[in-house]
């Protein structure tokens, strides 16, 4: 018996999200951890897994799959768990890793919960936690079939090395043509950027900074801190920055160690994105905003003014 | 071309969440329910489409019991055609999937939001394009038809990109695909008369049950920082909060 886990790529490195999927798949004490990656991946990078509790790691080096096709990789990932005898397939929420999951649990005939937050309740049953309401509640189920398919939320285990490396096994596996269904015909990135759904430290930025070219001064800060960069919902609608940094209920949603939001009132649309960070910063010149009651440290002040010292004050305490 | 929008009826985004009976079930007290807002933006693209190409159906349905009618004539009024209501709780991402997998057929596109912002699944659209083995997409921020192509922009990971397939296929959308509508006068006083089927549920083996809900425990005290002292808050971060 083995645990199944996909373990996705950014930039050549395995994702955070997906070292917290081994270490969850290994915490079920379940069988042996088994990951599966896709596409052009270093056997190096590939190999690190086993750091992280993995005891193998299957291969497919078929550079088709280097641009995700969620049909393609379902079918891979079903025929991996009939031939690793697994009866639960581990993963990370994303906008790949979900769809694939899903689907992966139909062909398989599996119970299946997104939103994962912790590890099971086995006592009686098989009883995971799920964020719902975006995060403003949780909610317990019990997933009835043998197998099992679990997309987690990211800090549902914490990634720990506790072996070594391991070597990559090549999976010969032929790919079905028809599973082929959709093309990717361009891709654009925003490159070297920390990404916000995974970054520890997140800035955010809304209309109290006036416009976008004042967004400067919250860059510099989150580059002093090492954090992504994110913004509201009115900020993303005027086009100031990007959709794919809009934090908030129908944007991104975000879960860091430490969420710093400046010149944003608080609208709880823009909370449900933000609550499940661990500690919560809010800087606003306006007393009475609402994101004070749901921070733990504050400051009123304007941003212009608190922003360069604050981002001073982090460089003099590194 | 026949347009199948999957819409939910769910709390309103600015709802405060309670639950009662011990925490097994939601209380729907002083709660305003709406179309799920990303529902709300695939329905506008259908309506869209079908202003753009003459002869488009677009029919709306919701898995809810009697309570969701208001919210699927709201879609009626917006400008689908007509709706199917199928009379069950919609307690899990496969069950809902299922019964819209069995009403999806002969349906050239099958849109719906990304997820429904009670139970957060974000896998419906994903199980319905599996059941009925067609591709399906999400999240999905632009949609063109080009003949029996469909051209999409995706939402990645700190990014996006372009996508294509054929019809049929089924996506999850969200914004910016389209500008949420309000229906007119005229669109209320029309879907009063049109069609709204009521079918029971097919059987479908629940594979999870839900056991009970929880709310997050309460935030503490917020503690303040003067604007002139702004080096406090590094220290209190690194020694008390230990995030950095």
């Amino acid at each position: 018996m083995s645990v199944l886990v996909f373990v996705e790529v950014g930039e050549g490195k395995i994702r955070k999200t997906s070292l917290e999927a081994i270490a969850y798949a290994n915490a079920l004490k379940a069988g042996d951890v088994v990951a599966v990656a896709l596409g052009s991946i270093e056997a190096v990078e590939l190999s690190s897994v086993g750091k992280y509790g993995a005891t193998k790691v299957l291969h497919v080096a078929d550079a088709r799959l280097d641009k995700p096709v969620i049909q393609v990789y379902a079918s891979v990932l079903t025929k991996a768990m009939q031939d690793e005898n697994a009866d639960i397939l581990v993963l990370a929420n994303s906008s790949l890793g979900t769809p694939v999951a899903a689907k992966v649990a139909i062909k398989t005939n599996a119970s299946f919960a997104s939103n994962v937050v912790d590890l099971p309740n086995t006592s009686n049953g098989f009883v995971v936690k799920r964020s719902i309401y975006t995060g403003k509640a949780f909610s317990f189920v019990d997933l009835k079939n043998q197998k099992k398919v679990l997309a987690l939320k990211k800090n549902a285990a914490e990634a720990k090395e506790i072996g070594g490396t391991i070597t990559v096994t090549p999976y010969a596996i032929s790919l079905n043509e028809s599973d082929f269904n959709t093309t990717t015909t361009a891709t654009e990135k925003a490159t070297g950027d920390i990404l916000l759904p995974e970054a520890e430290i997140v800035v955010s930025g809304g209309r109290g900074l006036k416009g976008p070219e004042h967004w400067g001064i919250l860059e510099d800060l989150a580059k002093a801190l090492h954090a992504g960069t994110g913004c509201s919902k009115p900020v993303s609608d005027l086009g100031w920055r990007p959709h794919h940094e809009h934090v908030g209920q129908t944007g991104v949603k975000v879960a860091p160690q430490l969420y710093i939001a400046v010149g944003i009132s608080g609208a709880i649309q823009h909370l449900a994105g933000v609550n499940s960070s661990k500690v919560i910063v809010v800087i606003n010149k306006d007393a009475d905003a609402p994101f004070f009651k749901a921070a733990d440290y504050g400051i009123v002040g304007d941003a212009f003014d608190i922003l360069p010292k604050l981002t001073a004050a982090v460089k003099a305490s590194h | 071309m026949k347009i199948l929008v999957c819409i939910s009826h769910v709390p309103d985004t600015t709802s405060k969440i309670n639950f009662t009976e011990n925490g097994t079930k939601f209380d729907t007290a002083g709660v305003q329910f709406i179309i799920g807002p990303y529902d709300d933006y695939a329905l506008a693209r259908a309506i869209e489409l079908k202003e753009a190409n003459a002869g488009t159906l677009v029919t709306v349905i919701n898995i809810g019991l009697a309570e969701t009618e208001s919210t699927i004539r709201k879609a009626l009024a917006i400008g689908a055609d007509d709706a199917i209501r199928v009379n069950a709780d919609p307690t899990d991402s496969f069950f809902v999937a299922s019964q819209i997998a069995e009403h999806a057929k002969g349906f050239d596109l099958i849109l719906m939001g990304r997820e429904s912002i009670d139970y957060n699944g974000g896998v419906v659209h994903a199980m319905v394009g599996e059941l009925l083995g067609i591709p399906s997409l999400s999240p999905v921020m632009k949609l063109e038809i080009d003949g029996s192509k469909v051209k999409m922009e995706r939402e990645i990971e700190g990014g996006h990109e372009n996508v294509e397939a054929n019809l049929p296929l089924v996506a999850g959308c969200q914004e910016p695909i389209a500008e949420w509508k309000i229906p007119n006068m005229r669109g209320i006083m029309s879907a009063r008369t049109k069609p709204l089927k009521v079918v029971e549920p097919k059987a479908v083996d629940k594979t999870v049950v839900v056991q009970k809900f929880e709310l997050p425990p309460a935030k503490g005290a917020i503690r303040m920082i003067s604007a002139d002292n702004v080096a406090e808050l590094v220290t209190l971060l690194k020694t008390e909060a230990k995030v950095l």
